[in-house]
């Protein structure tokens, strides 16, 4: 198996067009028949600051950054100076910059890679109105082998509310750049023609999340604004109305997350989208949930913590707040998608099991899965649903909270005659009424824990693939480079077994341990500073005594080969 | 009790819910409770048609005692999870209930932004000025002189929270103050404030006996507000920072047109959604 790859940074002062000038190239890549990602990485500055696009393009569906990058291209070379952790490089990488693009680097002139001069500024300046990203586009798409013939499409596609003069300042940029670039080294050229007709789709990893709501059924959302989540809610804000939906801007967290609760107290399958901040100060109205048995989705798109920590960078540390964050015995469900693509999944699959069994659930995703623009296959229609057990008819006197055997209880929605009754955060009896009984508080809380560890989870607990007897565990985001490195030692004949549960509470010890059997050497991946998945699986399963962990905190992503390393390693010490 | 039909008229003891109030004998909040009884019963509201919405504290127990759907939520929210309610589901009557600590509190940012909001839905807030159910702090609304207030001992010797002229700057749309010793007249301006598009604000000076014994006067100094209601923002405005929080009547009808997005059931375009994403 032959694959391309290409690896390609651009860095730039934020509001010099970099993420604009990313998503172009990916979506001409994609026309050529690439699959690939953009990744994006920033400061916190709104305006000003640095900002870099990570994109690698590949011949087939990928998740995963690679180990280096092949090409770079600063548009002013004192950019590159926030990223060199992030953009690896090497001796045969190729570094374009600009001398006279504005501020000088410090990093410069410690990099291994080649470097060239393109004199973006200056050529910008020769257009009327010409910007230096579209030269830079157009270099980087001759240097990739992209016609320059896609660009012109997109660039309309792109600037179209800007007006025709907007259109051919940038047009005769792109066409410069591409000129200029017959001077530069080549890469790659065009991806093997897989001849391949299924369908591509360019998304986002919080698209893909919104997408999943919306398909599960949800059709209110109320949320505040927060980094980097909030592109769910721009998205929802235009779809919903279209499948008669809504999104409400709410004044704070608090009132995101009590809204959603009213309104599905209505009836109606209720989600709010945030990042760790925002979790934190909804975890007293997402107990109300689990208490009151009102089921919401909980979208959180993690960033660095604690506190603001960064709030524009990927981290998988809010793991503990959102398995162990609420008070009292309070079970809900904590799930976390593996991919991009798998956002709309498991979304939509939170959504199904959150109104199945009337609780809440907390979606893990991040910064890296969310703000991530990726080609990929279409992903595919799933059955899951919203569907709600409801009351038929009432006996006399309706019992909201009966114990029954698996412990969901039909929900009456208001405008049921003869279904009254109070939803309520105070211990209840089952009719719903207040009771500080110690038989009506052991009965309840065996309720709403029965109905969630009883539940069939079927298959889609986790993602488990190869059966050796070393295995790697992990979740979410990191889950992309452990199983690229995997598929890699795999062709170099090295069964290596991968388990990323997806559904992280309630915790599935028999399914675990089926997934366990037989492994010696177990290393657990997560971006956490205190092994926060590490901890989470030692509380909640038995592993294997050779148990080790290679964790770090973010923004750094994993990288394949040093995943490969640290299990090359292990097996040479023993 | 017989079960009522679409003939007969459903009486006020028919919204009780059966369960035993925990507040203290000679509660104001017994009157409140007959008020809305009176009210839901006055406008005939089908009890599957309405929904009691509140936080915590003494008066926030009402959805319990009341035959209606009901949640009793957290604290200071009860604003924020009618609101998501009545959005959701415009065809019920939505009523938030609680107190002013409550409402004014911990809930104080949900009341400036429900009442900018302003949607269809009634706030009755029964301001005893205390926190009973912790056992007699001070609130929002206590006299900065108050000095029984065990967190307090000194008086809190700031400046009292003023709700009606805060709800008027915030963009309520109908303001209105009685006592719960006028059980008929809070029914009354109960069914106004649910009959006035927007965001009904209604506060009832609602004694509590156990940590205010002193409010019991209330019943005698309360006054009948002698001019009408207004639309005017600015007159109301004046008249509510003058009247010493003692005039009871509706004080202020706003003519802002209630918030409600446009809601749509059973439309199902979403395979429509996936088109942009297509290459």
């Amino acid at each position: 198996m032959t694959r391309q790859n290409l690896s390609i940074a651009l860095t730039g002062s934020g509001g010099s067009g970099v993420m604009t000038m990313g998503s172009m190239l990916l979506e001409a890549a994609a026309q050529a028949g690439w699959y690939g990602f953009m990744g994006r990485s920033a400061g916190p500055q709104i305006r000003g600051g640095e900002a870099a696009a990570m994109i690698r393009v590949s011949s087939e569906p990928i998740e995963s950054p690679d180990d280096s990058f092949d090409l770079v291209l600063a548009i002013d070379p004192g950019s590159l100076d926030r990223f060199v952790a992030e953009i690896p490089l090497r001796p045969d990488s190729l570094l374009i910059s600009d001398a006279e693009g504005g501020r000088r680097s410090s990093s410069l002139p410690d990099t291994p890679a080649r470097v060239v001069d393109l004199p973006m500024k200056k050529m910008a300046k020769t257009v009327n109105g010409g910007r230096p990203n579209m030269i830079a586009l157009g270099a980087v798409a001759r240097i990739i082998g992209l016609p320059d013939t896609s660009l012109y499409s997109i660039l309309e596609k792109t600037l179209k509310s800007k007006g025709p003069d907007a259109l051919e300042s940038s047009w005769t940029c792109v066409r410069e750049g591409y000129a200029k670039a017959a001077d530069l080294p080549a890469f790659g050229g065009p991806p093997i023609n897989t001849g391949s007709t299924v369908e591509r789709w360019n998304i986002t990893g919080n698209e893909a999340a919104g997408l999943g709501a919306v398909r599960g059924g949800v059709r209110f959302v109320a949320a505040y604004p927060i980094t980097p989540a909030t592109e769910v809610l721009e998205w929802l804000a235009g779809a919903l109305p279209r499948v008669g939906g809504v999104l409400v801007q709410a004044e704070d967290e608090l009132a995101s997350m009590n809204q959603v609760i009213g309104a599905s107290f209505g009836g109606t399958p209720s989600l709010t989208a945030t990042s760790g901040p925002g979790l934190a100060l909804m975890t007293e109205a997402i107990g109300l949930a689990v208490c009151s048995e009102v089921p919401v989705v909980v979208l959180d798109v993690m960033r660095c913590g604690p506190s603001t920590g960064i709030a524009t960078k990927s981290e998988q540390s809010d793991l503990n707040i959102a398995t162990k964050g609420l008070h009292g015995d309070a079970p809900h469900l904590v799930l976390s998608p593996t991919s991009v693509t798998d956002c709309v999944f498991t979304t939509q699959w939170a959504v199904h099991l959150a109104e199945s069994m009337q609780t809440a659930a907390i979606v893990l995703s991040d910064q890296s899965l969310g703000q991530t623009r990726a080609i990929v296959n279409r992903p595919a229609d799933i059955a899951f649903m919203a569907r709600r057990l409801v009351p038929e008819q009432f006996e006399e006197q309706y019992h909201r909270y009966a114990v029954g055997d698996s412990g969901v209880s039909p929900m009456a929605i208001p405008g049921q005659k003869g279904g009254q009754y109070t939803a309520d955060g105070l211990e209840h009896n089952e009719a719903g009424a207040p009771s500080s009984l110690s038989e009506d508080h052991i009965a309840q809380l065996e309720k709403r824990q029965r109905k969630i560890t009883g539940f069939d989870y079927g298959e889609h607990w986790a993602e488990l693939e190869g059966d050796g007897e070393t295995a790697v565990i992990t979740w979410g985001s990191t889950t992309g480079p452990v199983r690229e490195a995997l598929s890699r030692l795999r062709e170099q004949g090295e069964d290596i077994r991968l388990i990323a549960p997806r559904l992280l509470s309630p915790e599935r010890p028999v399914e675990m341990a089926a997934a366990l059997e037989g492994v010696k050497k177990l290393l657990v991946i997560e971006q956490s500073h205190s092994e926060q998945f590490y901890r989470y699986l030692r509380s909640a399963y038995d592993l294997p005594a050779a148990t080790r962990v290679f964790n770090r905190p973010g923004p750094l992503p994993f990288r394949p080969n040093e995943i490969i390393q640290q299990l090359l390693k292990w097996s040479a010490a023993s | 009790m017989t079960a009522s039909t679409a003939c007969t008229l459903l009486q006020p003891k028919e919204y009780k819910s059966g369960v035993k109030p925990v507040w203290c004998p000679g509660c104001g909040d017994f009157g409140v409770l007959g008020s809305i009884t009176k009210a839901l019963s006055g406008m005939q509201i089908q009890p599957e048609n309405a929904a009691v919405i509140s936080g915590i504290g003494c008066s926030s127990r009402m959805p319990t005692y009341l035959n209606a759907y009901g949640f009793h939520g957290v604290h200071g929210r009860a604003l924020a999870l009618a609101t998501g309610l009545k959005i959701a589901r415009p065809d019920l009557t939505v009523i938030a209930t609680g107190g002013d600590g409550d409402g004014f509190s911990i809930g104080g940012n949900h009341f400036l932004h429900t009442c900018r909001r302003n949607p269809d839905m009634t706030y009755i807030v029964m301001d005893n000025q205390v926190y009973g159910m912790t056992k007699g702090q001070a609130s929002p609304t206590t006299d900065p002189n108050w000095e029984k207030g065990k967190l307090t001992p000194g008086g809190t010797g700031i400046n009292p929270f003023q709700p009606l002229v805060i709800a008027l700057a915030s963009g309520a749309n109908f303001i209105a103050r009685s006592s719960s010793s006028d059980s008929n007249g809070t029914a009354r301006i109960i069914m106004e404030a649910i009959k006035h598009p927007g965001f009904s604000m209604v506060q009832v000076l609602s004694p509590c006996v156990t940590f205010r014994p002193e409010q019991r006067e209330w019943k005698n100094i309360v006054i009948p507000a002698p001019i009408d209601a207004t639309s005017d923002p600015a007159k109301a405005a004046r008249r509510l920072l003058t009247d010493e929080g003692l005039y009871t009547g509706i004080l202020y009808r706003g003519e802002r047109p209630a918030y409600q997005p446009a809601l749509k059931s059973s439309i199902d375009n979403i395979e429509e959604l996936d088109e942009e994403f297509r290459l």
